[in-house]
């Protein structure tokens, strides 16, 4: 089937099979790995993405669900060499240990705080609470997040 | 992982929907996903045809009548659900569905496929049981409206037949309601739950101790324990938990739901 998409501000069309998953769309077809598989059962977070502004698990979508979709991955945070605010803030917190949970944390942290620029701190654990780090490493995810909350 | 070879659509009516389901006895409904496309991954299930609802404007949104009866479309998310200014109506509905989970699944998992996956662990069976929910059903030869007690058949399995859809959930007005889990991690899959309300007597629906919702009645939350072990559960065993610790649980659970809906 014939799936058009934008992401992160660029138009794709491709001919997909209905049993492709949406990871496995941007991963393999549109050659954007930064979206990772860890578990592929909906558990740890790790392929989070943003569609049509929507946080989602993209192991638990269809490519061809996304169609006419806009998606947000996290390629699409960074302006070049210029990181985000909370990008910097998981680099400066050390947030970040083996880094596989990184993308999916980043696009969870992103989503709350585009819906709530003042998160309290049981808010920052809640919206991430569908991301697994393997490295045990939340509390530093959790002062990066908090850093950059108003 | 890579599912089995199956085909898509996406009807844009009521009516195609339902057409695409009785055409093929392997055309299963996609909902939100977050349970079938997992269980497909596994090969649990392996629909020949996947009829996606999400086109489906009429099965979305939450509607508030003047008497307090909530009418929800089954198409409606969980995270769509707690925030709906509607559906405080009945703060128990909001406050179950914000512990489904978590952010992701609470976005695209929907009411309607929680009801109708109908998994004993599920969170909104007893819930919709205990406030006494019904369930309308349609299929192309017409629509028939059930209450929450008939609609739960068996493990996986509800009133909603192959070629038919679950097309709305009314639940009535009411707000002494409440419910108690204990869950694997928090907002975790339950071990066990139990939903109450009160509505002259206290009405409790046990989860995750048969195949479907067990209900219990009780004059007041003293008594609920007695009525639990009235029941004589014998629920399944498993990694989690014994059944013994599992009947346990139910009572406790219970008692707690009842306190809650008696505040």
């Amino acid at each position: 089937m014939e799936v058009t998409v934008t992401v992160n501000g660029t138009a794709y069309e491709r001919d997909v099979e209905p049993r492709k998953l949406l990871i496995h769309f941007l991963r393999d077809d549109l050659d954007l790995t930064g979206s990772h598989i860890g578990c592929d059962t909906g558990n740890c977070g790790a392929c989070s993405i943003i569609v049509d502004g929507v946080l989602v698990k993209s192991c638990m979508l269809l490519a061809v669900q996304a169609d006419g979709s806009e998606i947000e991955t996290v390629e699409g945070l960074a302006d070049g060499d210029r990181l985000t605010e909370l990008q910097q803030a998981f680099s400066d917190h050390h947030a970040l240990q083996c880094g596989y949970c990184t993308p999916g944390m980043l696009m969870s942290a992103t989503a709350l705080l585009r819906a709530n620029a003042s998160p309290s701190d049981e808010e920052i654990k809640k919206a991430l609470q569908g991301n697994i780090c393997r490295c045990t490493g939340y509390w530093n995810i959790f002062e990066a997040v908090k850093s950059v909350a108003r | 992982m890579l599912l089995r070879e199956v085909e898509y659509v996406k009807p844009s009516s009521l009516a195609d929907a339902l057409a695409a389901l009785a055409a093929n006895d392997g055309a299963r409904a996609l909902a939100g996903g977050q349970t079938l496309i997992n269980v497909m991954k596994a090969r649990a299930a392996s629909p020949d045809v996947l009829v996606d609802l999400n086109g489906l404007d009429e099965l979305k949104g939450i509607e508030l009548a003047a008497d307090g009866t909530l009418s929800i479309g089954p198409m409606t998310t969980y995270a769509e659900l707690v925030g709906s200014a509607e559906a405080r109506a009945r703060p128990i509905l909001g406050e179950v569905c914000a512990q489904i989970a978590d952010v992701q699944v609470r976005n695209r998992g929907t009411i309607g496929g929680n009801l109708c996956s109908n998994d004993p662990t599920n969170h909104l069976p007893p819930l919709m049981a205990a406030v006494g929910a019904e369930l309308t059903i349609a299929g192309e030869d017409g629509e028939r409206t059930v209450p929450a007690s008939a609609f739960f058949l068996g493990v996986y399995m509800t009133a909603v037949q192959q070629g038919e859809l679950l097309t709305r959930i009314t639940v009535p007005a009411g707000k002494r309601d409440g419910f108690a889990a204990v869950t694997l991690g928090v907002d975790g899959t339950c071990i066990a739950n139990a939903a109450a309300s009160l509505d002259g007597s206290l009405r409790i629906a046990l989860g995750c101790v048969d195949a479907v919702p067990v209900l219990v009645e009780a004059g007041s939350p003293d008594d609920v324990r007695a009525a639990v072990r009235a029941a004589k559960l014998d629920p399944p065993s498993d990694v989690h938990a014994s059944g013994a610790y599992r009947a346990h649980l139910a009572e406790v659970l219970a008692e707690r739901a009842a306190r809650q809906a008696m505040r």
